[in-house]
């Protein structure tokens, strides 16, 4: 359970550019987050609410966009979605491959503020 | 109430992979070889990591740090092999991050040793997002526990670079299919480097020192020393 390490980065991130932007009160936080990054989508949610409480960032909602795995099959070269996160290899020619294109994501994509 | 949209494109690991990289940057002007290890507990990280520090003390200069939540136990018991060995306790924390080696760094001239070991805290989930600036993981499984912990834990698997199969010694008690082990950790993690070794009667190990010693003879110091 790392997720709340995870959740304090993200505070300070949001500190940071509120801070630097002047920003008004953040309302939602748009994330992006891979099945391959390792961050547990629930546990993140519960960490943040427990984070947040009685902060500035309060009642301020986590939407979290969640990034499939896919990865590169040079036999086919297309990118592709794997048949599971433990089977990394191409679904049409069964080619393993070590090529991730996507699914290791694990960011702050924007800020809802008020207005 | 309306709202406006405030692009950030911002990687939550910045300021670790910032450390991270600050570290790399070190330990490569330093010429010293860093390898990580994680695994879950008891798989065998204390006892694989001291029979590496014993074999290479001898040729070279080696150095450890191992993260533990609570105790000095591993540090005591690598010791033995090493005088530089320094433990890390993380608290509560499941595992290490950049600044945690950081701080446990101070003091130490990098560029008189050859290798650094980082044990990680044994866990099986946590460690795969932290950079740590090394410059090899090893992931641990040993013959004890099942050959489809590759498949239950595919992006610590996926995020290290070499797989070790630990306490090889007890796999025919254990009914270890190491086969099984080895496709799963494949699948996982295509071409993976894996090596099967046992701490207790040293088994397979020559291969990982010979895979370490390769490393520091191409290290890019030893590079630039060699063209000059």
């Amino acid at each position: 359970m790392h997720e709340l390490s995870i959740v304090l980065s993200i505070i300070d991130e949001i500190g940071e550019e509120s801070e630097v932007r002047g920003l008004n009160k953040v309302e939602v936080v748009h994330l992006k987050i891979g099945v391959f990054s390792g961050v547990d989508r629930k546990a993140l949610i519960f960490a943040w609410e427990l984070a947040c409480e009685g902060t500035s960032l309060d009642h301020t909602r986590l939407d979290i966009e969640t990034v499939p795995l896919i990865i590169h099959c040079a036999v086919c070269r297309q990118d592709r979605t794997p048949p599971s996160l433990y089977q990394l290899c191409c679904p049409e020619c069964d080619t393993p491959s070590e090529t991730i294109v996507s699914g290791r994501e694990l960011e702050v994509v924007s800020l809802e503020v008020a207005a | 109430m309306s709202t406006r949209i405030v692009e950030l494109r911002a990687k939550v690991m910045k300021q670790n992979d910032l450390l991270a990289r600050a570290l790399r940057e070190r330990f490569e002007t330093a010429g010293i070889i860093v390898v990580s290890l994680v695994s879950s507990p008891g798989s065998g990280k204390t006892a694989f990591l001291e029979k590496i520090l014993g074999g290479l003390a001898p040729d070279f200069r080696v150095a450890a740090l191992v993260g533990d939540l609570a105790t000095e136990n591993d540090a005591a018991r690598l010791k033995r092999a090493t005088a530089n060995v320094r433990q890390i306790t993380t608290g509560t924390i499941c595992h290490l991050d950049a600044q945690m080696i950081e701080a446990a760094l101070e003091g130490w001239q990098l560029d008189s040793l050859d290798f650094l070991f980082i044990e990680n805290v044994g866990n099986l989930v946590c460690p795969s997002s932290y950079d740590l600036g090394e410059e090899l993981r090893f992931v641990l499984l040993s013959a004890t526990e099942g050959e489809d912990k590759p498949l239950k834990y595919p992006t610590i698997f996926n995020s290290s670079d070499v797989a070790v199969i630990t306490k090889m010694d007890m796999a025919e008690a254990a009914e270890f299919d190491v086969a099984a082990a080895r496709r799963n950790i494949e699948s996982v993690r295509p071409r993976m480097q894996i090596y099967e070794v046992s701490a207790k009667t040293g088994s397979g190990m020559q291969d990982v020192f010979q895979l370490l010693r390769n490393k520091l003879a191409h290290s890019p110091e030893d590079r630039l020393a060699s063209s000059n």
